[in-house]
């Protein structure tokens, strides 16, 4: 009864293209940005921050990213973990460089960065397509994984060959480094992922986002209809790239602390940014978070249950969690290939008839 | 001199990794043809198999951590050991009925779908796998030893040291897996060529709904299909195995079938074993002459570089079909 949008009649354009048309909706999104900036970062502590909020913040940038690249111009990468690395690598070149410029710049100079180094691996998109591009990109991942590997500059030839970020503070606020806190890591992660994703959402529905779709749903179409295959292909990979930069960034300075780029970066990463927005629904901001949500929070619980409760060996534990998201891939594409987002958006359709169905 | 030699060397060992390479390619190459799946999961099919094959040698028993785990007991084998003959018998059965399986459970509620989202879904299906061979074996590093004959061949090296004056070192195992992948490359075209199941492969390959309406079953093909590729994965699984010890880097390994394929082209059984060779010589060369400038270890990312620039230049790789689109 409450949720409907009866009465909500449009008298401007600009009410027309609001992001939430039902008031419902947009009370909740408000409700959830409340409580994610007023409430949590005075209540968070250590465990919440490292295991569940953080992570899932930061995962929810890649997926945004990778979702504009697979999702809107549909073209499948497999590079992610890779341009990740270059998104950490640029960020500790830049912070242990220029230690006094303040270190949010630095993690969108890095972002930036690795939009350059996504519009080369782009390039090649033009020529190659679908599964072709797919493994094509497997060569940005190995790539550069083994140049992050093998050259010494890129990690200030240190001995272990391993990236440490030192400490940096926003006003006055230690955001990197050993001695950040919880509610500090968890803020600038939060106002990074709210940032992106409203631009995310805005470039999406405006000219260059139906540009992107045009190209995903067919190509040659839209070439002939005047969208110019070079340009969308090229900012999908730019915008894409960004956001993943970022999250790399984000990964290595604010959340490992130190990392080791076959380890932190290899193609494990790619696979799990890709199943996150598989499972969240493709071509879509808001199954970009739930399937970060969704892929982060399972091992947690997976792994209270199976060790905690049932007391399971910890590598038994990982195995079946290895089983249980394969098994989970496959039921979300048969069941729902569009995702959480798709049964979410059914589940409003439902709510909107509440409860008169016919 | 010296240098020409070490190259040839280089070349030989080369040629016989890329067989082993074309091996695994063979696998996605024939699922892909039949089905238009490409089917990421290969890779681990071989490490399922290798796993498989070893701990049935050892009479290990199955899930054997997770009842442990589940119940207190203190179980691992039998304590029998099975011969090897008997035991990649009992496995080839293993991965026909895993066909099955994937047949009945996954492939038949994803007919019609996009090609894409089968390829997810075959990821999917190696997590899966991969999860289930150490669940159901121990994910320790097994050796496999189904009595190849291994370690350096002495006649060849006795034959290049008195040529050249310096003894090539070829592996014997090399050697007997370039003549299995021989022999099984042409058992496969022969029964591609001359069986009836072989040709209603083939014409399920060419369009499936053709193939329907002539009676030929697709879920039939489909499963047979995959029992092969279960049983080519299981070859090229005792070769690396027998190689590099049965651990997760096998299914790396099979990853590069994927840059193989783009060369040879996706469609081509001749494609599948021309790129495995010409990626094998080429990443064992480049390591020889450019790798000790950079750091080494070239061999990671040279096969998808490769593949990558070759592809710029011809899409459809080597053989493959020629990619031709319509509005």
């Amino acid at each position: 009864m409450i949720y409907r949008e009866a009465g909500d009649f449009k008298t401007s354009y600009r009410a027309d293209g609001q992001t939430f048309p039902i008031r419902l909706d947009r009370w909740g999104y408000y409700a959830v940005l409340a409580v994610a900036f007023g409430i949590i970062p005075f209540v968070i502590n250590d465990y919440w921050a490292n295991a569940v909020l953080v992570p899932f913040l930061i995962y929810a940038i890649a997926a945004l990213g990778l979702n504009i690249l697979t999702g809107y111009a549909g073209q499948v990468s497999l590079g992610t973990g890779g341009f990740m690395a270059v998104g950490a690598y640029a960020v500790y070149k830049l912070m242990t460089s220029f230690p006094d410029v303040s270190i949010l710049i630095h993690i969108l100079l890095a972002g930036g960065i690795t939009a350059g180094v996504g519009v080369l691996f782009g390039l090649p998109s033009l020529r190659i397509k679908g599964f072709y591009l797919a493994v094509a990109t497997l060569a940005a991942q190995f790539f550069l994984v083994w140049l992050f590997n093998k050259v010494p500059w890129f990690y200030n030839y240190s001995a272990s060959g391993q990236i440490t970020a030192p400490t940096r503070e926003v006003l006055g606020f230690a955001v990197t480094g050993p001695a950040t806190s919880a509610p500090a890591k968890y803020l600038v992660c939060l106002v990074l992922a709210f940032l992106l994703a409203w631009v995310a959402r805005n470039l999406t529905r405006g000219s260059i986002g139906r540009k992107w779709m045009a190209i995903r749903d067919m190509d040659i179409a839209a070439e002939i209809i005047g969208v110019d295959p070079l340009r969308a292909k090229l900012s999908a990979f730019a915008v894409s790239s960004f956001f993943i930069g970022i999250a790399g960034a984000l990964l290595f300075a604010v959340y490992l602390g130190a990392a080791e780029v076959g380890e932190a970066f290899g193609i494990n990463k790619s696979f799990l940014v890709l199943f996150m927005i598989i499972i969240g629904g493709l071509g879509s901001i808001f199954g970009s978070f739930a399937g970060a949500a969704f892929m982060v929070l399972l091992p947690v619980l997976l792994k209270n249950v199976l060790v905690g409760n049932l007391g399971w060996p910890t590598d038994l534990a990982a195995h079946i969690e290895l089983m249980i998201v394969g098994a989970l891939i496959v039921t979300f594409l048969i069941v729902e290939p569009h995702g959480l987002a798709r049964l979410w958006r059914l589940t409003k359709e439902k709510l909107r008839l509440w409860p008169f169905p016919h | 001199m010296d240098q020409f030699v070490f190259a040839a060397e280089v070349v030989l060992n080369g040629l016989m990794t890329g067989v082993m390479y074309a091996l695994v390619a063979l696998g996605f190459v024939l699922i892909f043809k039949a089905s238009g799946v490409f089917n990421y999961a290969q890779g681990v099919l071989a490490l399922f198999a290798a796993m498989t094959l070893v701990s049935i040698q050892n009479g290990q028993v199955p899930f054997a951590h997770l009842i442990n785990a589940a119940l207190g007991t203190q179980i691992h084998h039998f304590g029998w050991t099975v011969p090897a003959a008997l035991a990649i018998a009992l496995t080839a059965l293993v991965m026909v009925g895993l066909a099955f399986l994937i047949e009945k459970l996954v492939l038949q509620h994803l007919v019609g779908q996009e090609p894409i989202i089968l390829f997810m879904a075959t990821i999917g299906l190696a997590y899966f796998l991969e999860g289930l061979g150490d669940v159901m074996w121990g994910a320790d590093i097994k050796t496999l030893d189904v009595g190849l004959p291994q370690g350096i061949s002495d006649g060849i090296e006795a034959a290049t040291a008195q040529w050249f004056g310096y003894g090539f070192f070829i592996d014997r195992l090399d050697l007997w897996a370039t003549l299995i992948a021989v022999l099984l490359v042409a058992a496969l075209v022969a029964f591609a060529q001359y069986t009836k199941q072989g040709r209603a492969m083939r014409a399920v390959a060419d369009d499936h709904q053709a193939a329907l309406s002539v009676g030929i079953s697709l879920r039939f093909i489909w499963v047979m299909v995959w029992s092969i590729a279960g049983f080519v994965a299981l070859v090229a699984g005792i070769m690396w195995g027998t190689k590099s010890g049965v651990q997760f880097s096998l299914s790396l390994i099979a990853l590069k079938a994927l840059p193989v394929l783009m060369l040879g082209g996706f469609t081509s059984i001749p494609g599948a074993i021309v790129g495995g060779l010409i990626i094998g010589v080429g990443e064992k060369l480049f390591e020889f002459t450019i790798g000790p400038m950079v750091g080494g270890a070239t061999e990671t990312w040279f096969a998808y570089v490769l593949a990558l620039i070759f592809l710029v230049f011809r899409p459809q790789g080597l053989f493959g079909e020629r990619i031709i689109e319509r509005v």
